[in-house]
């Protein structure tokens, strides 16, 4: 694996500011007494290099080549806003510049060649590693009028914030809440970017590559747990 | 300072704080001065009967009126998708049933079809373990309906439905533990196939279900439909329609409930869906009742798919051909219970190295995934499940998002409830369906 939390004995980017994650490294650390990366594959010191994403040639194929011809023409700024368009697996992404996205959205929900009326889901990935660009945020669109589906997908470095779409998509608050709770991506002109998932007052950002799984002390307020030899007796 | 002993009240610098423990809400309200102090701030959960699991909503009242209403979530959050990402692809199974447990067999499908699309495997599915999970979708999805029946029913005063709501779904689940070993929380689904094949007697007993449940279903509605207090606490309630649903991103019954007949099984098909013969049931009044009349519906049919999946179960494998995906253990019931069947063991440990380092690497590091990321949509009770997963060539999980239906419908608790009386937040947060284990994850 390309990745693993702590393995180069460095503190974790992520988790920099908070408690949880600078605990005293431990011997043992992980779950059933595994040392190092638990990868049991054998080649777990090799570095895999992450393959590129390319450009797909036309004819993309299915509605795809409809989307991307329907999208040309319906917004201007077109050429400034795609950087890539990729077809995977029978998936079409269309990666956008950050600062275009919440337009982009607005043609894709309100042109009636596109009709993505259902924002079905916004989630980000960490590709730690990669470039600067390391948070993509991908919107699942949906057009129930055409039966489609279409991936929008936005790439920011740390820090950099997003332009929220929850103007356009009211059902994107929660999900944006998750992603800032879990990736520390904060979106700009979100309504109410408060923490959702973890507590209001945790300190990192779970879901990020070098926040460590495991090896974080429990957290309760003004509570502590006690040694096990110091643990309730039965008599 | 004490009113009553069921509602203690504290001075605090926000202001005087009741904690209500029971009892009659007039006693409540008779302590709080009107003039002076219309509005009323309640927290209702994360620990209350009504609110489906650790729900908590903060409301504001005005008399009986509720101003503002704002949920919190995440009392519920174990970081499975976290956890996804150091087990190998087939372990995940085992995390994702856990997220809604209400309805595992779709976070299993969910989850075993997205990485089966990345492994661009999805057609070489085998006949039966497709119809199989079709099948167990389908009562799954029955048993996640009638629950939700039993405790709206409970939360609505009929306290009979829930006795008998919990009753039928026992049925389903020894079904799954017939098959599985595990009433809930099965890990049945696999990437590949199905952990085991589904015993003669289970199919016996779904048949005994597809007879026993439409009688009940018929008394339920005997004891509801024609029910004063249902039809009043239900009709009219917590309405939002077709524009209010796509916006805040409802699907599954709510959205049906307001007549667009939006189900993903008809829609953009999975599992085969299209070749069996179903209607997706719609209402017009976008209020409780009709969700409830819409989840009846589907019930009866669910029950026509599973009747259709049972005549359509032709004997054959359950995994794939392919062995270096295909679970490579080969079960059999010992006299110490289910395990590797003697010949297996005696194949890999007597006779075939290969196979033994074969078994060792498939089991212990699991097989390798192509990297790409792919979005899988399948309709679960409550709506839209999607499972985002991402590979980056290991043979671990690089990253699983779910969208949780949950998650994404319990976002329409305000629009449902602001206005209304505090009664009909309960009946507006019960038709939504929420389940906490998926919506926090």
């Amino acid at each position: 694996m390309s990745i693993h939390p702590g393995t180069e004995g460095n503190a974790p980017v992520g988790a920099e500011l908070g408690a949880p994650a600078q605990t005293p490294p431990s011997p043992d650390k992980g779950m059933f007494g595994v040392k190092g990366t638990g990868d049991v594959s054998g080649f777990g010191r090799l570095v895999r290099p992450r393959p590129a994403v390319f450009d797909s040639p036309r004819p993309y194929g299915g509605y795809f080549d409809d989307v991307y011809d329907a999208l040309e023409e319906a917004y201007p700024a077109f050429s400034e806003a795609i950087e890539k368009v990729v077809v995977d697996r029978a998936e079409l992404t269309l990666h956008i510049r950050p600062e275009r996205i919440v337009e982009v959205c607005q043609v894709m929900r309100d042109d009636a060649s596109l009709r993505f009326e259902l924002c079905s889901s916004v989630d980000a990935v960490d590709y730690l590693g990669s470039d600067e660009r390391r948070f993509h945020i991908a919107y699942q669109l949906t057009s129930m009028t055409y039966r489609r589906r279409v991936r929008l997908e936005v790439a920011v470095a740390d820090g950099v914030p997003v332009p929220s779409v929850t103007r356009v998509y009211p059902t994107a608050d929660w999900q944006e809440r998750e992603i800032y709770d879990m990736f520390g991506v904060v979106f700009a002109g979100h309504p109410n970017l408060t923490r959702i998932l973890m507590p209001d007052d945790w300190e990192g950002h779970p879901q990020r590559k070098d926040y460590p799984l495991g090896g974080v002390p429990v957290e309760y307020k003004g509570a502590e747990i006690p040694p096990p030899d110091q643990r309730r007796v039965y008599q | 300072m004490t009113t009553s002993e069921y509602a203690t009240e504290r001075e605090t610098t926000e202001g005087r704080v009741f904690t209500v423990t029971g009892g009659d809400w007039d006693d409540l309200t008779a302590t709080v001065d009107p003039l002076s102090n219309e509005k009323i701030v309640v927290n209702m959960g994360p620990q209350h009967p009504s609110t489906h699991g650790v729900l908590r909503l903060v409301l504001e009242l005005e008399g009986e009126t509720v101003t503002e209403c704002r949920p919190v979530v995440g009392y519920l959050h174990t970081g499975i998708e976290k956890n996804l990402e150091y087990r190998n692809w087939t372990q995940g199974v085992t995390f994702v049933t856990r997220m809604d447990y209400l309805s595992n067999m779709f976070n299993e499908v969910g989850y075993c079809l997205a990485v089966e699309k990345l492994l661009g495997i999805s057609d070489q599915i085998t006949e039966r373990a497709t119809t199989i999970r079709v099948m167990f979708m389908e009562l799954q999805r029955i048993a996640s309906h009638l629950v939700w029946l039993a405790t709206t029913g409970m939360e609505l005063g009929a306290i009979s439905m829930m006795l008998y709501g919990f009753r039928e779904r026992e049925y389903i689940l020894d079904i799954f533990e017939e098959t599985s070993g595990l009433r809930m929380n099965n890990g049945y689904v696999r990437p590949g196939g199905l952990s085991q094949d589904i015993p003669e007697s289970a199919v016996r007993k779904i048949r005994d279900f597809l007879k026993y449940l439409p009688k009940k279903l018929k008394e339920y509605e005997a004891m509801l439909s024609g029910q004063i207090i249902w039809q009043q606490r239900t009709q009219g309630v917590a309405v939002l329609d077709v524009t209010g649903c796509l916006s805040l991103g409802i699907t599954g019954p709510v959205l049906r409930s307001a007549g667009l007949p939006w189900d993903l099984r008809k829609t953009m098909p999975y599992c085969g869906y299209e070749n069996y013969e179903f209607d997706v049931p719609t209402a017009t009044t976008a209020d409780v009742w009709g969700r409830y009349l819409v989840r009846i519906a589907e019930i009866r049919e669910s029950l026509k798919i599973v009747e259709q999946a049972l005549d359509r179960l032709k004997p054959g494998p359950i995994w794939i051909s392919d062995k270096k995906i295909a679970w490579p253990a080969q079960l059999a019931l010992g006299v110490d219970g289910l395990g590797n069947s003697l010949e297996h063991v005696a194949k890999i440990m007597g006779q075939s190295m290969e196979s033994l380092i074969h078994h060792f690497k498939l089991v212990t590091e699991g097989f390798r995934v192509p990297p790409g990321q792919v979005y899988v949509g399948i309709e679960h009770p409550r709506g839209e499940l999607g499972v985002h997963a991402v590979s980056d060539g290991g043979t671990h999980p690089y990253r699983v998002h779910y969208r949780d239906p949950s998650f994404v419908n319990l976002q329409a608790i305000p629009a449902m409830a602001e206005g209304a009386l505090l009664a009909d937040v309960i009946a507006g947060g019960a038709s939504l369906d929420p389940v906490m284990g998926g919506c926090d994850r």
